[in-house]
């Protein structure tokens, strides 16, 4: 075993674990925001690892497999970011623990009011 | 080597059946979504690592353009949520 | 309007908008077909420098002045800065979600920037996205909407100083 294989091994290992965490997280954050918040990190981070270690095991793929990895790295905060924006503007639940801290309410009563 | 591989995959299959579960339950549409998009990131991880298990570089491909309809998907749904459609 | 901002630019600033893109195409071309052989890279050279040419007014977002090796070196540092913040934030994310009692105390917190460029806002938002414990849902023109998932303060000036100081500092580097 080369250490290429042994890093990429523990590359697979570490990034399949973070991807179950951010699966954990999806199941068991009380809203939406939360949600969002521990399965955008982890899933990414988790995909990252994974893919790169498979491209260290490989590495004639290097170059495939780097396209991946920054695609997914970009992409993956632009979804969440959407998706958040759309619940907010839909008003669903927000979980709070002491008072209600929401700033970007503001934006959305001015949008109310220019309509 | 191989045990890691079938180790990587059985944590990725648990970590599927978590979202499925929340894209059964999830009270909102988001939360569906979300688990959507969750699912379609390991799916993709998913795919490389079988790429490598069965030597295929042409998986590779699949696993790109999964990444980017998801993607896509997830954008139209997100609009769509958000009365911007 | 936007084709009035496209006609005030220079020939110079488009033909550098042009090369900057091109050879960034070049490199995904590169990655997507992961050979050096003469006939891919020939038509490789030919699509990506149509695609150039025809998105000249999409790709806005950088020109040549970025191969300036004190930006590269930038661009590194920042890509070491944000790979550090994005296995804290993972750790994070850890603890909280193995932790029986979930230990969070969301909130919204805004503050405002100094970027002017889009480009450099969106990669600012991404990467804040990525660290430890927030999630951006808006950008209103200079002013950050972000979800907060342990709530330190409301005040904006301190939230930007511990959100987005360390990302603002070396992007204003680069753009």
């Amino acid at each position: 075993m080369s250490i290429l294989e042994i890093l990429g091994g523990i590359l697979l290992v570490i990034g399949s674990i973070f991807l179950f965490l951010g699966s954990l997280g999806i199941y068991r954050m009380p809203d939406v925001f939360n949600r969002l918040q521990a399965g955008t990190k982890a899933s990414t981070l988790g995909a990252m690892a994974t893919i790169l270690g498979v491209g260290l095991l490989a590495p004639g793929w290097i170059l495939k497999i780097i396209i991946i990895i920054l695609f997914i790295g970009y992409s993956n905060p632009i979804s969440s970011h959407a998706l958040a924006r759309a619940m907010h503007k839909r008003k669903a639940f927000m979980y709070f623990k002491g008072e209600e801290i929401d700033a970007y309410k503001e934006i959305e009563e001015k949008d109310n009011t220019e309509k | 080597m191989n045990y890691i591989i079938y180790f990587s995959l059985t944590v990725m299959i648990l970590a599927l059946i978590l979202s499925a579960i929340r894209f059964y339950k999830g009270p909102s549409a988001g939360d569906r979504t979300l688990a959507l998009d969750t699912m379609t990131t390991i799916g993709v991880s998913g795919i490389v690592l079988l790429s490598y298990m069965y030597n295929r570089y042409i998986y590779l491909d699949v696993a790109l353009v999964y990444g980017v309809l998801g993607f896509i998907g997830v954008i139209v749904i997100a609009r769509y949520l958000e009365k911007a459609l | 309007m936007k084709s009035d901002y496209f006609k005030k630019l220079s020939f110079g600033t488009k033909m550098s908008r042009f090369f900057m893109n091109w050879i960034f195409l070049m490199m995904v071309w590169l990655g997507f077909t992961n050979s050096f052989a003469p006939q891919e890279l020939l038509v490789g050279v030919f699509l990506t420098a149509l695609i150039s040419f025809l998105g000249i007014r999409l790709f806005t977002c950088c020109d040549l002045s970025l191969l300036h090796p004190v930006r590269l070196f930038n661009i590194l540092k920042f890509i070491v800065v944000f790979l550090i913040a994005l296995i804290k934030s993972n750790l994070d994310v850890a603890r909280r979600v193995l932790s029986p009692s979930l230990p969070i105390n969301p909130g919204i917190v805004k503050f405002k920037t100094k970027l002017t460029k889009n480009f450099a806002k969106m990669v600012l938002a991404n990467s804040i996205t990525l660290t430890p414990g927030t999630l951006t849902i808006d950008i209103v023109d200079d002013t950050f909407y972000i979800h907060w998932i342990d709530t330190l303060t409301t005040n904006p000036e301190e939230a930007f100083k511990e959100i987005a100081e360390q990302f603002e500092e070396i992007l204003l580097k680069i753009f």
